[in-house]
């Protein structure tokens, strides 16, 4: 690039011109403007300052209009700042405050002409070097020019002074040390009468510096705690009014009279007009609710209506107190408002609504609800509401819901029913999710259903070809359970009338002629002993669960008024004829899941022909009933991680040598994997055999194309026969349990936790885990809370130990000055590599000052717990510095008076 | 403290962007239009405040006002107080009308510099420094002057610069 003519500088654009031009560009804007930043580039090395200057200025204006990067011009401003022409220096400061940032390479460059123009006549000169150290002021910047600062606070001009504190403000931040040298004036600076510095501002300012001390110091409060009452009562200002009642309501909670004046005070802005008022108030009022409940319910009314205000703001704040409000209680007459108001609202709120009642009453593992029908039927009424978006919150719930509270089951099977049988909520994606908890409600909980016909057909009915292939397995899944259910209940049926007539007509006779007559047992003895003692509630063989269920099943059987063969045999129809054409679909799941059924129907088919149901289908029929009954309970979060890995399983090997590990691993976890029941292998093997056969006589040209696929993308299939044919018994896709399959160990640890969790869900369906999730969310939370405390503990505990500090300096003498300075230096030299570590040094050498530092540590650490135990803490600590205490709270009540006195009414 | 502090008219386009803590010019970009996005989506006559915490992380508040073309927006952690910030933001624009006399989009447009100045003497470092506008009209006439005298001294002419846009 050339270097700037004569020409340049003589003709050189102004900002003015620059502005000009861009607003007479309509399109090439972003063309107009890299010609600019191009003459820029060339005027800016002009050895001219003048010229230099105003490119700079320019370039300021388009960084900070035009977003174009101007970091490469640091030098450059640099140069104007040392100018001694004010415009060029203040173009130059601009510019620098702008762009300038901890990263900057030359930004210690500036350090000494900083120090010029902190120390110039000027006070105008004065005051950029002041605004520039506050924007730009890094640690090393802040403790280079600390005395430089310390001394503009005493400056005579208020113009400069009122700048020097507010530069002060920042050098605490960066360089805590600073506090022990600067503090004192800062607080001859706020006790000294002068209007302008002691402001309004001030005032709001000082009562966020007692909201900061008062968790720290619980004697403060009882001092601080009259003064701003009185304020509250007095002030005019709105701004003050409202930081008190902030101040109040977040630090003085326990102090009855003040939170009951402030909940007042609340009341006037939230019956105001303003709307800025009236957010306000409701924010207040959400930082009170979790101490203050009654503050709340007092004002439901108002809360309740500004649900629809128009103020997007007003009506998310009252929507989080009306969460707040929910308690055991009232939740069914807060939930039914809030859900007449999102169908009133639009999307976007309607879904804050449901998103809160959703986490509000699934708090604690679902500590607020107690009629768990109504919840459930509340979920059904969600779903249908047209912008509801939380699918997949619902779909967890149902779900939840079902493995938890035993008592629900039935509610919810009637509210899935309700859910899949309507053909317009398939066209919804929204719903999808729901659909799919329905489904799987709807097919793990059968029993409790009232026709399960019914069901079949609503999972199978055609509009669901547009669900996604995922929820489809779960349909699919759920309508084979149902089936499952339905051929056991036949089964069943058929079982008691014949022991019926067994009784009557054949006391005496044989097993064996008895199961020739009825057809029912064929065959050998020992198996038709088996089907009895399956079905007979007084055998002492059988597990509880067993039990339960197969006495579930009468129950319901009754209810149905029973299955005819004909009514099997159409469900085994329909079946076929939905699920048929699915056996080719391109998801490899829906295909595999629906031949699954296929294959099954079609054996069932063969052998309940006539009338008459072979020994053999009953059998396959009641394992797979039974590998169904097995329930599935909720899981720990943390189940996964407790189970021991097993010895051969290596986690972080490469998967390259997947099928090896398939192949070692695999085989063996899946002949445990038999569900607990008793027959475990032997369901393996005698279904295996004819249900491959059948496979492969109806669908031989596919199985081969199957086939075929199979060899080429092997991985995704579960590898050997034997679970081919227990596919079957496979937990749904959605089933959160299913991630346990993969590990043998892993699912007896499962159904361990489950039957410890059993007699208890009866009773009280909140118990073990909400322990692991309390656990996790208790993890959490204080980790962000430390976090967002640590820079404003940093400052005031500096203040803190100052103010401490400063009392006892009065009292003893030099020598403690002196042992600053030092202790000082020796910050100074830590600070960059640590800078905790060099404030805890300090603190250890003057223990003769209460011991500050020990206490500060207590107190980062412990937080909320301080406050409880500060009774007896107070016993112990007063005698020794509670002097000086009262003696410091003075100084910040001559404070707030101060202010009081000036702001006046 | 206050974050930010924004000039941005109903088509979206900044007119003065300042920000205390330092930011990338992208970031800049990012935010000024995240926050135009909020903005012009809200109807007259509710609060002018305005959730920011998506936008500007945790404890983020902002609060705007709307004059004619310009929204005036003030960004601030919890160390301010919304109702005073609001009053500022009247302060604020008080004293860019004395300054201008009736002021309007056009002298924010033009009056880059000024409007730094005028802004610098209310808002120090992220801190409220003063909300008297005579007294920040009385500090800006004199930076102003200042700035006029250090000026005239230069050699170029500038009524010489007008030329070379005809």
């Amino acid at each position: 690039m050339a270097s700037p003519s004569l020409m340049d500088t003589l003709f050189q654009r102004t900002l003015d011109d620059i502005i000009k031009g861009l607003r007479h560009q309509q399109a090439g804007e972003s063309a107009f403007i890299s010609k600019v930043v191009e003459e820029i580039r060339r005027e800016i090395k002009s050895t001219d300052l003048h010229t230099k200057s105003i490119a700079l200025q320019k370039l300021t204006y388009i960084n900070s209009i035009h977003f174009i990067d101007m970091s490469w011009a640091a030098f450059h401003a640099i140069e104007c700042i040392s100018s001694p022409n004010f415009s060029h220096k203040k173009v130059g400061y601009l510019a620098i405050s702008m762009s300038f940032n901890e990263s900057t390479s030359v930004i210690l460059l500036i350090t000494n002409q900083l120090r010029k123009d902190l120390k110039s006549n000027n006070e105008f000169e004065v005051s950029l070097a002041l605004d520039c150290l506050s924007r730009i002021g890094t640690a090393d910047l802040c403790r280079d020019l600390t005395p430089e600062v310390f001394t503009l606070l005493s400056s005579s001009k208020v113009f400069v002074r009122k700048k020097a504190i507010g530069v002060v403000l920042r050098v605490f931040g960066k360089y805590p040390d600073a506090v022990r040298v600067c503090f004192k004036r800062l607080v001859e600076c706020l006790d000294g009468t002068d209007p302008q510095i002691v402001s309004a501002v001030v005032g709001v300012f000082l009562l966020k510096i007692f909201a900061k001390l008062a968790p720290l110091e619980p004697r403060l409060a009882k001092r601080v705690v009259e003064p701003i009452c009185d304020h509250m009562r007095r002030t005019g200002a709105k701004s003050l009014m409202f930081e008190c009642i902030r101040t109040v309501v977040t630090s003085f909670t326990d102090y009855e009279s003040a939170v009951k004046l402030s909940v007042a005070k609340i009341r006037d802005f939230l019956v105001d007009d303003d709307p800025n008022l009236k957010y306000l108030g409701l924010h207040a009022l959400s930082i009170i609710a979790p101490n203050h409940l009654w503050a709340v319910l007092e004002n439901k009314e108002v809360v309740i209506k500004s649900l629809s205000d128009d103020d997007p703001n007003v009506k998310l704040e009252s929507l989080r107190l009306v969460a707040a409000m929910v308690s055991e209680s009232n939740v069914v007459e807060i939930c039914r408002v809030l859900v007449n108001y999102s169908l009133k609202s639009d999307p976007e709120f309607c879904n804050e609504i449901l998103g809160s009642i959703l986490s509000k009453c699934c708090q604690n593992v679902y500590e607020i609800i107690v009629d768990f029908d109504w919840y459930v039927s509340l979920l059904g009424e969600m779903s249908r509401i047209p912008h509801c978006q939380k699918g997949e919150e619902i779909e967890n719930q149902l779900i939840d819901i079902g493995m938890r509270v035993k008592d629900v089951r039935p509610e919810l099977v009637r509210v899935g029913r309700d859910l899949l049988i309507d053909p317009a909520l398939l066209g919804n994606s929204f719903l999808h999710r729901i659909l799919s908890a329905a489904a799987w409600v709807c097919g793990e909980y059968v029993e409790f259903s009232t026709k399960p016909v019914e069901l079949v057909e609503a999972l199978l009915q055609p509009r669901t070809s547009l669900l996604p292939p995922s929820i489809r397995t779960v349909y699919i899944q759920s309508a084979f359970k149902i089936l499952i259910f339905c051929l056991h209940s036949y089964l069943l049926q058929r079982e008691n009338i014949a022991d019926d007539m067994a009784s009557e007509m054949l006391g005496l006779k044989s097993q064996g002629e008895c199961s020739g007559s009825s057809a029912l047992v064929t065959g050998k003895a020992p198996a038709c002993q088996e089907q009895d003692e399956g079905f007979n509630p007084r055998d002492s063989n059988k597990s509880y669960e067993d039990l339960s269920i197969i006495n579930e099943g009468d129950v319901s059987a009754l209810l149905e008024k029973g299955f005819t063969h004909e009514s099997i045999v159409n469900l085994l129809n329909l079946i076929e004829l939905a699920l048929g054409p699915l056996s080719g679909s391109p998801d490899v799941e829906v295909q595999e899941r629906s031949k699954n059924v296929l294959g099954f129907v079609d054996l069932i088919k063969q052998e309940i022909s006539n009338g008459f149901v072979s020994e053999r289908a009953s059998k396959i029929i009641d394992m797979v009933h039974d590998a169904f009954t097995e329930e599935l309970g909720p899981v720990s979060v943390n189940a996964q991680e407790k189970v021991p890995i097993p010895d051969g399983l290596m986690l972080k090997e490469n998967l390259a040598d997947l099928d090896a590990i398939c192949g070692n691993v695999q085989l063996p976890s899946s002949i445990s994997f038999s569900m607990g029941s008793p027959f475990g292998e032997s369901v393996g093997a005698s279904v295996s055999i004819p249900q491959s056969k059948e496979e492969s006589e109806p669908s031989s040209e596919s199985t081969s194309l199957l086939a075929e696929h199979r060899k080429r993308h092997g991985l995704y299939y579960l590898p050997s026969e034997k679970n081919e044919t227990l596919a079957n018994d496979y937990p749904p896709a959605n089933d959160p349990k299913s991630s346990d399959n993969t590990n043998d160990d892993a699912q007896d640890l499962v159904k361990l936790t489950d039957k410890s969790l059993l007699p208890k869900r009866r009773s009280n369906h909140a118990k073990p885990r909400p322990v692991v999730v309390k656990l996790d969310e208790g993890d959490v939370a204080p980790i962000i809370a430390k976090k967002s405390a640590t820079r404003d503990d940093l400052l005031s505990d500096a203040v803190r130990d100052i103010l401490l500090g400063n009392v006892a300096k009065t009292a003893s003498s030099q020598s403690i000055i002196s042992d600053k300075s030092s202790s000082k230096r020796k910050g100074k030299e830590k600070l960059n590599v640590d800078l905790p570590e060099s404030r805890e040094i300090l603190g250890v050498e003057k223990p003769d000052l209460g011991n500050p530092s020990s206490r500060r540590s207590k107190h980062r650490s412990h937080g909320k717990e301080k406050s409880r135990k500060s009774p007896e803490k107070k016993n112990s600590d007063e005698i020794g510095d509670g002097e000086k205490e009262s003696r410091r709270v003075d100084i910040a009540i001559v404070g707030i008076k101060q202010n009081k006195e000036l702001k006046g009414p | 403290m206050i974050k930010a502090v924004m000039v941005i008219n109903t088509q979206g386009k900044p007119r003065l962007a300042k920000f205390y803590d330092f930011l990338t010019v992208d970031k800049q970009q990012e935010l000024i239009r995240s926050v135009f996005g909020v903005l012009c989506s809200r109807a007259e006559n509710v609060s002018n405040f305005m959730e920011a915490d998506s936008i500007f992380g945790p404890d983020s508040r902002l609060v705007y006002k709307h004059y004619a073309t310009l929204y005036f927006v003030f960004v601030f952690d919890t160390c301010e107080n919304e109702l005073a910030v609001l009053d500022l933001i009247q302060v604020f624009v008080e004293t860019l009308d004395k300054c201008f006399r009736n002021v309007c989009e056009l002298d924010i447009v033009f009056n880059y510099s000024k409007l730094h100045t005028i802004l610098d003497e209310i808002v120090f470092g992220g801190q409220v420094l003063e909300t008297s506008s005579a007294e920040i009209m009385k500090a800006v006439e004199e930076i102003s002057k200042l700035e006029a005298s250090s000026n005239s001294i230069t050699l170029v002419p500038k009524t010489v610069s007008g030329w070379r846009n005809r």
